[in-house]
């Protein structure tokens, strides 16, 4: 599963790291995402829809 | 939600079609819901707007300051959506025997379920003059209408500080409009944030170049040549305008329900925890023309973020598949930002009914801020400015706070 985390689009909503706490986080300036797995498994899969989900600037989305 | 090999048990045998009324973000999430959980029937998403759902957060800022495109806002629907857009035609009535939604130019539209989406409009200003140079801030028309009316040159006067007001007057003065006036009854802009958070979201704009005139309300307006050319101040101040933004909070488009029998309060659909609406059983409504019982407010409230519009939509989606009995409960933490020149401002917990608020960091030069909320001794919310992990920790504390409540 990969996932594309569009940074430009990312306004370090936080989203992504309450719904998929092991694969997002905030970086250290708190300015943008970061991808702590880069190609997470498939057992993560409901966590990063859930984050696509949440996301309010759509910046994640899950590319089979 | 049901599922395994029968996800539409019960209630739901009979469900063909499923009509959404509102074109908003809550629409559009509802129908994305309907079809993950599974539901193979038709989907109507009537919206009383031309344009397709898009996201309204930018409207005030990317939007207004040229950085992002009508387009751009548009929400991505995917194909298999398979979503029949009735767009450009507002719903008028229901009739629940009938199970009709009724449109403007007369159609009937059956449904076997319905979901209520039509959100809020802004709120005008009672016996408005009849001149040029009024505007509102909801719809993208209204932002079209409003960026085309104000140049570097316009002296704008903003009425009422809360989020709207203030993210404009921020965007204006980004765009280098010299005069930006912003006028409150309220002490403070943005007063459910509270005191400390208000005081420095006055120096902040302040320092930014914008005027504030608080605790004091428009008596009138005045026109020149059918075109308005000020603001008269309670306190017998006189502002000149041409353009004036009136930034006055929503009001619920649920007047195509009177008559239906569904119950409203305060205009919002009255919703049970399942965001069902009271006294149906096939018909829910999701975001912010929705009132629910929320655990922490201790009566049905309704609470106008885009977040909640988002997660009530899934919510109310699921749940209007589901067996009555299977049915979610809508429990959440309340979220919400603005974006102010380079201030990121989040909030999360029910702060409407915090009777404290209490500075726990700050740091002036960044600047960055935490804000904790309180009710008697317990801890209800958190504010931050630029400290976007600080609330994270705040959002999981609520939630887990939420959870054990329940």
């Amino acid at each position: 599963m990969k996932i594309i985390l569009d940074t430009n689009l990312c306004e370090a909503h936080g989203d992504c790291v309450l719904a998929a706490p092991d694969i997002f986080d905030l970086d250290d300036d708190d300015n943008v995402a970061t991808m702590l797995i880069a190609e997470p498994g498939e057992e993560y899969r409901t966590q990063l829809e859930e984050a696509a989900r949440m996301c309010p600037v759509a910046a994640i989305r899950i590319e089979d | 939600m049901p599922g395994g090999r029968h996800p539409h048990r019960g209630l739901i045998a009979t469900v063909e079609q499923i009509v959404i009324v509102g074109g908003g973000l809550a629409g559009h999430r509802a129908a994305e819901a309907l079809r993950k959980a599974g539901f193979g029937g038709a989907v109507v998403l009537v919206g009383d707007e031309t344009h397709r759902p898009y996201d309204r957060p930018p409207l005030s800022k990317q939007l207004l300051a040229g950085s992002m495109t009508a387009d751009e806002t548009l929400y991505r629907v995917s194909a298999d959506a398979n979503v029949t857009w009735t767009l450009g035609q507002a719903a008028v009535s229901l009739d629940r025997d009938r199970q009709v939604v009724r449109l403007a130019d007369g159609t009937e539209v059956p449904y076997d379920g319905l979901m209520i989406t039509t959100g809020r409009r802004a709120r005008s200003w009672p016996e408005l003059p009849e001149l040029e140079g009024f505007h509102v801030l909801r719809s993208l028309d209204d932002a079209a209408g409003f960026r085309e009316a104000v140049s570097s040159t316009s002296r704008v006067v903003i009425v009422g500080a809360g989020f709207i007001g203030c993210e404009v007057a921020a965007t204006l003065r980004g765009l280098g409009v010299t005069e930006v006036a912003v006028v409150d009854i309220a002490p403070f802009p943005m007063p459910v944030l509270g005191a400390e958070v208000g005081k420095r979201a006055i120096t902040l704009h302040e320092q930014n170049g914008v005027r504030f005139f608080l605790s004091t309300s428009v008596s009138g307006f005045a026109g020149q040549g059918g075109r308005v050319s000020g603001v008269d101040l309670a306190d017998g101040r006189s502002l000149p305008a041409d353009v004036v933004l009136l930034a006055l909070g929503s009001a619920p488009n649920t007047e195509w329900l009177e008559g239906s029998g569904l119950e409203l309060l305060d205009g919002a659909v009255l919703c049970d925890e399942h965001c069902v609406a009271v006294g149906t059983s096939n018909i829910v409504a999701a975001g912010d023309v929705a009132a629910w019982p929320h655990p922490q407010a201790g009566r049905p409230i309704c609470i106008e973020h885009w977040a909640i519009a988002r997660d009530m939509a899934a919510t109310a989606a699921t749940n209007l598949l589901a067996d009555p009995g299977g049915r979610a409960s809508f429990a959440t933490v309340p979220t919400f930002w603005s974006d102010q020149y380079s201030v990121k401002m989040k909030s999360a917990g029910l702060l409407a009914v915090a009777d404290r608020f209490e500075v726990v960091e700050e740091d002036t030069e960044k600047p960055s801020l935490v804000v904790e909320a309180f009710r008697g001794q317990e801890l209800i919310g958190a504010i931050v400015f630029n400290k976007n992990k600080a609330i994270i920790g705040y959002q999981r504390a609520l939630a887990g706070q939420l959870a054990g409540a329940r």
